[in-house]
């Protein structure tokens, strides 16, 4: 079963624990915005994803099962 | 294991039975906590509930999956605080009975297989010769009466202590459009934190936005009617305030501990793998471990901390009651920490405290937005950054793996 990977960017302050988490979908580039690398992970990605939600300070990540 | 109990229903007790579930425990698991609130985040309290733009339902803790808490099955004994602790008869006694049913007597001891020690840290205080008007910041509601106090427009807030909690709230003061005057008993801030330069830098933040520092000056006593009015220094000079705000630091909160037969000692103190007694973890705030990295005993006092080593001593937890090989994987995070203040983002990977160099790699002091990196001996201890948060990803790579300034110095010169 898929998921996507859904962040409300009105909570995201570029902490970057997400990226340290799960550098393969997550980038805070030098702008200081995160971007999204890949809206739909690969399943392998799903438990650093699901860290990443853990780890973000403003609880901005979640997931949608498709 | 049949029966786990949790002291301490915030942060990282809530997410050591996240994790005691996910691992398919499937005993009963009770939550004590002293204050009469569902776990609630702390980090807001300084933040957005206090300028007024969260309500407390904001920040109430979720879990992951589709049932939420409830799906965690806990038996909750919310306003009730631990006493003590039987390690030999594995009971907790408790003060207080949080399930409103006048019972006593046998309420008052809660048995256990499993403990899970989380009961975090309390502010220090300073004397206030009963006055009102002069606060902590620590819990939802002492973040709701200094909301209160802010809300009734006062002619100057006084925070003493320029540590996180202190430069946090003087931000969020100002930026409600309060006077502001920030005391801090040390000439620098945050020195054993940060270190002197960029300690200074963060007097040189709050000056920028208008709060009067006064740095090396200590409190002597307030003063005031029923309320506070004006705070003493102690070189003699005098603040008018209605309103102060302390944030002197917090000390764990063990003394129900005492006696117990644990290792107490600036926190409970655990092994390598967050185990402080057979069938006995701590995590959060409280505990206290090796680390192999640093060197010694280290307590840390970060969000991130409570929800990692909750995780980690609820799986240690397990293991030690089933006994099974491999040996228990060791409890050596890298700390990080973030602090939000006016504009500026402020987060450290690592440990700064008694580094022997700072060097700034990327921008600079005076723009307000780098990255600074952090020397013990000769390796990089710590990284540091305002305002520049993929670089703190960049070095802590190295930090986690002890790597030597040379490395550091490599990677600053070409990255």
């Amino acid at each position: 079963m898929g998921y996507q990977v859904v962040v409300d960017f009105d909570l995201c302050e570029s902490n970057a624990r997400c990226m340290e988490v799960a550098p393969e979908v997550f980038e805070v580039r030098d702008d200081d915005f995160l971007y999204v690398l890949q809206e739909r992970p690969a399943d392998d990605l799903r438990d650093k994803v699901e860290e990443a939600v853990r780890r973000c300070p403003k609880a901005a990540i979640s997931i949608a099962e498709d | 294991m049949q029966s786990i109990v949790v002291v301490g229903a915030s942060l990282a007790g809530l997410r050591a039975a996240e994790q005691l579930r996910h691992a398919g425990y499937d005993g009963t698991l009770t939550m004590v906590g002293d204050e009469p609130h569902l776990p609630y985040d702390r980090p807001p309290l300084s933040k957005q509930v206090l300028a007024g733009s969260w309500d407390a339902d904001r920040i109430a803790l979720t879990v992951q999956g589709d049932h939420g808490l409830d799906g965690l099955d806990l038996d909750w004994r919310l306003g009730v605080r631990a006493t003590g602790l039987d390690l030999a008869g594995r009971t907790i006694e408790l003060d207080g009975d949080g399930d409103g049913d006048g019972a006593s007597g046998s309420d008052r001891r809660l048995p256990f297989d499993g403990l899970v020690i989380a009961t975090g840290a309390t502010p220090r205080t300073l004397p206030t010769g009963g006055l009102a008007g002069i606060h902590t910041l620590r819990t939802l509601d002492d973040c709701l009466a200094v909301r209160a106090a802010l809300d009734a427009t006062p002619r100057r807030v006084v925070v003493v202590g320029a540590g996180f909690i202190g430069a946090e709230v003087a931000a969020t003061c100002r930026g409600r459009g309060l006077d502001v005057t920030l005391l801090e008993a040390l000439p620098v801030p945050l020195e054993r934190a940060i270190g002197p330069e960029i300690g200074a830098l963060s007097a040189e933040v709050h000056r920028d936005h208008g709060v009067d520092v006064r740095l090396g000056v200590g409190v002597d006593r307030f003063d005031g009617g029923d309320r506070v009015e004006r705070v003493h220094l102690v070189d003699g000079t005098t603040v008018e305030a209605d309103v102060v705000v302390v944030g002197v630091g917090v000390a764990p909160n063990t003394g129900w501990l005492d006696g117990s037969g644990l290792t107490v000692d600036n926190g409970v103190v655990c092994d390598a793998g967050c185990l402080a007694a057979p069938g006995v973890v701590a995590a959060g705030d409280v505990a206290r471990w090796p680390s192999a990295r640093f060197g010694g005993l280290i307590r840390v006092e970060h969000w991130e901390n409570a929800i990692a080593m909750g995780e980690h001593a609820a799986q240690r937890l397990l293991s030690d009651a089933a006994a099974t090989d491999p040996p228990p994987t060791s409890y050596d995070p890298v700390p990080w920490f973030w602090s939000d203040q006016y504009d500026r983002k402020v987060q450290l990977s690592g440990l700064a405290g008694g580094a022997d160099e700072v060097l700034v790699v990327d921008g600079s002091l005076a723009e307000r937005r780098f990255a600074a990196i952090y020397r013990r001996h000769d390796r990089i201890v710590a990284v540091l950054a305002m305002n520049r948060p993929r670089l703190v990803v960049t070095y802590r790579p190295l930090v986690e793996r002890r790597a030597s300034w040379a490395e550091a110095l490599a990677l600053a010169t070409t990255g």
